[in-house]
């Protein structure tokens, strides 16, 4: 069996996402949650951006009421730690027209948020 | 000082006063597009999706506003704030109103359309406003939600494609720090031992 190149080096990123994120300190993401998301974010409510609560694995666009951009509602992807990642550095150019466009620069910071954000999904019952 | 005062005592250059001295923005809105509008009227034209964009994130600050100043509506309308507390509060929740005023002005500017406030009950839900039981819960809300906008504010300045606007996301950021530095005050609290601690 042999596999293209592309193939394995995509196969490579996907691996090295999810080793940065499982070395991800989930308890400093929930501190850097805390100091950069709440401002239009909650875990349970819906404000200026949806609930955070659940969002690895929920579906993009798909809490019910809240008003999503053309953009996201039409995104059509599960939030998983690649998209996380994507749309924390830079929104706009996952999902052109969305919303957010706030940004994390450094890749270690979104690794721990993802952390924290994964920690409070439904499949992931533990809790920083 | 009010931005009235500011903008009498020299901040806008006298061409800038007469310039905005004609528009049709609030004495706030005219402070905080200093240097800006000017350019905001021809770029809205000339740059078609990179204004939409910028529009989008000024919408969004604008949501920041509104969520703000019912923040501040709830603590005063509570009765749990007395004397100096509340006039802080009530000034904090003017600057916050001038915001709004501004960006709306703003958005306007742009060719854009400003989104609305939702109601304050909305409002309350979302900030879980029942558990509100004494001042120095409302101080903490209030410190929480500063903290946040200032770092909103800090992390849309690279996608602001007119370098403009993320100045005036700076300014708004650097208001939303000194009500978070007045409210960490006093509730007592430390302030951060590093540096660099907003947009990390």
């Amino acid at each position: 069996m042999t596999q293209s190149l592309p193939v394995i080096l995509a196969a490579t990123l996907i691996m090295g996402a999810a080793t940065s994120a499982s070395a991800a300190d989930a308890k400093k993401g929930q501190t850097l949650w805390e100091s950069r998301c709440t401002g239009c974010h909650s875990l349970d409510e819906d404000r200026i951006g949806p609930r955070h609560r659940g969002v690895v694995g929920r579906k993009a666009g798909s809490i019910q009421g809240f008003a999503y951009s053309d953009a996201v509602k039409k995104a059509g992807f599960i939030w998983d730690s690649v998209k996380l990642d994507a749309w924390l550095t830079n929104p706009q150019a996952l999902l052109p027209g969305q919303r957010m466009n706030f940004r994390v620069a450094k890749p270690e910071d979104r690794a721990d948020i993802i952390a924290y954000l994964a920690s409070l999904s439904p499949s992931n019952p533990a809790k920083p | 000082m009010s931005l009235d005062t500011v903008s009498q005592a020299g901040l806008l250059s006298p061409q800038r006063r007469a310039f905005f001295g004609q528009a049709a923005l609030s004495a706030t809105a005219i402070a905080l597009l200093a240097g800006t509008q000017g350019a905001l009227a021809s770029k809205a034209f000339a740059a078609g999706g990179d204004m939409a964009g910028d529009v989008s994130i000024l919408n969004t600050a604008l949501g920041l506003e509104h969520e703000a100043i019912a923040a501040y509506e709830l603590g005063a309308k509570s009765g749990l704030l007395k004397g100096g507390v509340l006039d802080v509060a009530v000034l904090f929740q003017s600057h916050h109103k001038g915001h709004r005023d501004a960006l709306i002005g703003t958005i306007g500017k742009l060719g854009g359309k400003a989104v609305g406030a939702k109601s304050l009950d909305d409002y309350a839900k979302a900030l879980n406003a029942g558990s509100l039981k004494s001042d120095k819960d409302i101080l903490m809300l209030a410190q929480r939600l500063e903290r946040g906008a200032a770092n909103a504010y800090i992390g849309v300045i690279p996608a602001f494609a007119d370098r403009d606007l993320a100045q005036v996301s700076a300014r708004l950021a650097a208001d939303e720090t000194m009500h978070w530095a007045i409210l960490t005050n006093a509730l007592g609290q430390a302030l951060p031992k590093e540096p660099l601690s907003f947009g990390a």
